[in-house]
């Protein structure tokens, strides 16, 4: 029976199709109540006072509460702890929390969220990373030692300086990405109970469920002991629910109510306004080349708009600042990033992680500089393109699996993008047809310090099948399932008698966050040995049954063991009968490699994850199709070529290759979240625009043969890699079609249009 | 304010506010959460409902006008055991990944098949442009309401 490799059908698909599958948003629970947030409406104030007396009697209210009913520390954070759970002096961006009201009923909930007024002095903002950095920019943290910066990181090898001066061919250039909405289809929910014996559980829609338990614990006041928290499956998360939404806050209103369940919800709107983004970034770049193509020396500046709080904000930097050279040999750099504090929206963690950003610069001066010397894009590629045991741009050994250069090469020969100089040539009438293509790169895992681990648990359940306790959320990228497929091919048994239990604090191990690209290899690697373990009791204990020696020949098959010179067999639930309740369970622990080098003189960068050891690798290319008029990009094709390792699930595989490409197309051509001083001008899906069907071309997924020694069954993660590629694809094909670059993303229809003008 | 409608194939007869959300009435009242709300104010399409056979969005539509109309949602279209065949193509081809956007999709889709039982590739994206979906690129959705159509359209299956 074969598991590895098969496209199973994911196992959560039958419950979801037929609507019977239970997310966060969907507890409601006899006598439940609801809970809601007044957000702040205004980008930097100090409070001078919050009236809530009034709100308070309205009928159905239970009860309003400000940040003087919270016991604990009040602070939310994964690294830097800064974000209020409920405001107290401050607001910082318009959708901080500022009061929480509890009531009945929905009616109640939103005529007391309008009835309280907060009694605001506004003070000056700062709305632009590289003005707060400025001396005289106003403070969003009076007491950071540090003004407006979070966290700045430098790297560099070789000399840069003197390097450009031998360089034969310079690319400069500053280009600007916008803030990105995760828009997940299902906004932040959760549902909490206090229980009769002063426990607190939570259901959430969240990335995280170990991690909420520590940081609720800690800003509430409550022993982790006491929180449970259970993750359903997510309805779409991408980083955003990678961090505490609406865990704390559902905390304190179910302790204003004892033994009754509350229920919260945000808004699309709510959820647009106080939501992490994508960073907004300005890279500032400089590429140089000698003659023959060998990149010589990158220069980059990068700043990061980390909105008013941490919220991994330095940790985006710094895995941006480690990829910011791409996937290429570079022996001069100097590279570096600062993450800034603005009263903007908070940015935080999105797919990419701040890969996204570095590599849409890198990719389009890479093409610059093709055109620059007359080099073919791919050629120029594949001339620099990492091998394992090259040194990176930041001058860290690629020590894993490297297949930068097999997808190159697999692309190139690609009969579509050979064919591309016809297929131009066919463009209609006031048509412009072009093919642009990219490299793409992505690192796994937590880096060198904080330690990457997972524990697996597996049970042979009394009916003789397996249970699975999955660690780590599925958010929708079916990780859970490809639990299951991994599980199967260890113990020889057939999809059908795995049972999944989900991330609960009560029943599954701490195995860390659903980000990251990590979720399949670090538990998956955990889940083997687990697997491993439970088999060789089962197998013992079927050898004592068939009084055979040790080391004889029998071998788990669906269902049972059976000993295979005899033919004699034994069911599972028979196994199970015989062996102590312990015995049926296995448990597992695996931690990730890490690098053990430090690439820069600034070794706090470590503990921000730099640098990694295991990259997935790609080449995208993007088909595009621009009309003249009116300067509206579409993509007609549009091909990816992936190294993530071995596939275990090639159809879960090619869900994360579209969707990541779909976001990735999304940011490319229309996704803007636009800010005035502050203010959010794109609250809701009328103006903040994602593609549709209509807006997406069929895409092809392909990929290398490839082994990652130290991966699950050789696989790499998958989860974030495709979505790098497409802007940087479509600016280049988009100068292969017009000649133009334009510098300020999304590429909307009027910015290429303003652009195809000054062509003119 | 007392409604009668037909919902999933049973009469049904409901006291609720003639004003209450209809995605409200289902999920709160009825405990059908298989319809869910993305945005609340009409631009998602995952509370898509089908009335009188025509899909329509239930965060738009107003409990009194439930009365007398013959209304699916998700979780009559088929059963877990024996889905519709839509559903079936969405599970197999890989349709599905967060599945919030599932239950309004696949209504959209059996709502389409029905005006028109052989779509191009174009037409299904047309078809369902107004139901966004944030994981999947939608490149499945369209190969599994292909596969539906063709399926759907041999008697014999
Ligand atoms: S919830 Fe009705 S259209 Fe979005
Ligand atoms: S499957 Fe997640 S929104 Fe469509």
């Amino acid at each position: 029976m074969l598991n590895i490799g098969m496209s199973i059908p994911r196992l959560d698909a039958r419950k979801k199709v037929s609507g019977l599958e239970k997310y966060a948003a969907d507890f409601y629970g006899l006598d439940f109540v609801w809970a809601g947030v007044k957000r702040a409406g205004i980008p930097h104030a100090r409070i001078r006072g919050i009236e809530i007396e009034s709100a308070k009697k309205i009928p159905g209210v239970i009860n309003v509460l400000t940040c003087r009913d919270v016991k604990g520390s009040n602070r939310q954070g994964v690294v830097r702890k800064d974000e209020p759970v409920l405001a107290d002096d401050r607001v910082r961006h318009c959708g901080d929390a500022v009061a929480l009201v509890i009531a009945e009923d929905k009616m109640a909930l939103s005529r007391a969220l309008e009835q309280i007024i907060p009694d605001y002095d506004p003070i000056p903002g700062v709305f632009d990373p590289e003005e707060a950095l400025k001396t005289e920019a106003p403070l969003v943290h009076e007491d950071n030692p540090e003004k407006n910066l979070l966290m700045k990181g430098f790297l560099s090898t070789g000399c840069a300086e003197n390097a450009f001066n031998e360089c034969d061919a310079v690319v400069e250039a500053c280009f600007e990405v916008p803030f990105q909405e995760h828009a997940y289809l299902e906004t932040e929910a959760g549902w909490a109970l206090l229980n009769k014996d002063d426990r607190l559980e939570i259901v959430v829609s969240t990335q995280t469920p170990f991690r909420d338990r520590a940081e609720v614990s800690e800003a509430i006041g409550i022993e982790e002991e006491k929180i449970r928290i259970i993750a359903p499956y997510c309805g779409g998360a991408f980083g955003g629910k990678d961090g505490v939404t609406v865990q704390s806050l559902l905390a304190l209103a179910a302790l204003c109510c004892p033994e009754r369940p509350v229920k919260m919800w945000w808004g699309r709107e709510e959820s647009f306004i106080s939501s992490a983004k994508r960073h907004m970034a300005r890279l500032y770049y400089r590429l140089g080349a000698k003659s023959d193509g060998k990149f010589h020396a990158l220069e980059a500046r990068i700043y990061y708009d980390t909105g008013p709080y941490d919220h991994l904000g330095g940790v985006v930097m710094a895995l941006g600042l480690e990829h910011a050279g791409g996937a290429y040999r570079i022996p001069n750099t100097d590279l570096k990033a600062w993450s800034v504090y603005t009263n903007n929206p908070v940015g935080g963690p999105f797919r990419g992680f701040g890969v996204v950003q570095v590599t849409a610069a890198m990719e389009q001066m890479v093409d610059m500089l093709a055109v620059e010397l007359a080099i073919d894009p791919v050629e120029l590629r594949l001339r620099n393109a990492l091998g394992k045991g090259d040194k990176n741009p930041i001058g860290v050994t690629m020590s894993g699996s490297t297949g930068i250069e097999e997808c190159l090469a697999t692309l190139k020969g690609n009969p579509l993008w050979e064919d591309r100089e016809k297929w131009k040539s066919k463009a209609g009438s006031f048509k412009r047809r072009g093919a642009g293509m990219t490299s793409v790169m992505q690192g796994m895992g937590y880096g060198p310090v904080v330690p990457d681990v997972a524990n697996a648990k597996i049970e042979l359940t009394e009916g003789g099948k397996f249970r699975v306790f999955c660690g780590v959320v599925d958010m929708g990228q079916g990780n859970a399932t490809t639990y299951a497929q991994i599980a199967c091919e260890v113990l020889g048994q057939d999809i059908r008698d795995m049972e999944l239990v989900l991330p609960d604090t009560s029943k599954t191990l701490p195995s860390g966050s659903a980000s990251a690209s990590r979720t399949t290899y670090t538990f998956g690697n955990a889940l083997i040995g687990a697997a491993e373990i439970l088999k060789e009791r089962i197998l013992k204990c079927a050898n004592r049954v068939f009084m055979n020696g040790e080391g004889s020949d029998i071998a788990l098959i669906p269902g049972g063991v059976r000993n295979i010179p005899s033919g004699q067999e034994i069911s599972l639930s028979e196994i199970a009968g015989l062996l102590g309740n312990s015995e049926r369970l296995a448990v597992s622990r695996f931690q990730a490699p890490v690098s053990t080098e430090t690439p820069a003189e600034d070794p706090i960068l470590r503990v921000y994850g730099v640098p990694h050891v295991i990259f997935s690798f790609g080449a995208h290319a993007a088909f595009i199709e621009v009309d003249e008029l009116t300067g509206r990009i579409e993509v007609v094709k549009y091909i990816t070529v992936t190294d993530c390792g071995r596939i275990i699930n090639p159809q879960l595989f090619e869900q994360q290759m579209q969707g990541g490409v779909a976001q990735g197309i999304g940011y490319a051509l229309m996704e803007d979240f636009v800010t005035e001083r502050g203010f959010v001008n794109t609250p809701d899906l009328a103006t903040y625009i994602i593609p549709t069907a209509m807006d997406m071309p069929d895409m092809d997924s392909i990929t290398v043969d490839a082994y990652e020694p130290t991966g699950p069954f050789g696989l790499k993660g998958a989860g974030e890699v495709a979505c790098n590629g497409p802007l940087p694809a479509i600016a280049n094909a988009l100068a292969d079609a017009c000649g133009i670059r334009v510098l300020r993303s999304p590429l909307t229809p009027e910015r290429v249009l303003a652009e195809m003008n000054k062509e003119k | 304010m007392k409604i009668s409608f037909i919902l999933n194939g049973t009469e049904t007869c409901i006291d609720v506010a003639p004003d209450k959300r209809v995605i409200d009435v289902l999920r709160e009242d009825l405990c059908l959460t298989g319809t869910k709300e993305a945005c609340g104010s009409g631009e998602c399409g995952a509370c898509t409902v089908i009335a009188d056979g025509e899909t329509r969005l239930s965060c738009l539509m107003l409990a009194a006008q439930l009365e007398g109309r013959n209304l699916v949602t998700i979780e009559g279209l088929g059963s877990e055991k024996s889905l519709h065949p839509v559903q079936e193509a969405f599970m197999e081809h890989g349709a599905v990944q967060c599945g919030f956007c599932t239950p309004g999709m696949v209504l959209s889709a059996v709502a389409l098949l029905k005006k028109n039982p052989g779509p191009s590739r174009e037409e299904i994206r047309k078809g369902i442009s107004g139901n966004l979906c944030r994981c999947t690129g939608y490149q499945k959705i369209v190969d599994a309401i292909s596969e539906a159509a063709v399926k759907m359209g041999r008697p014999d299956k």
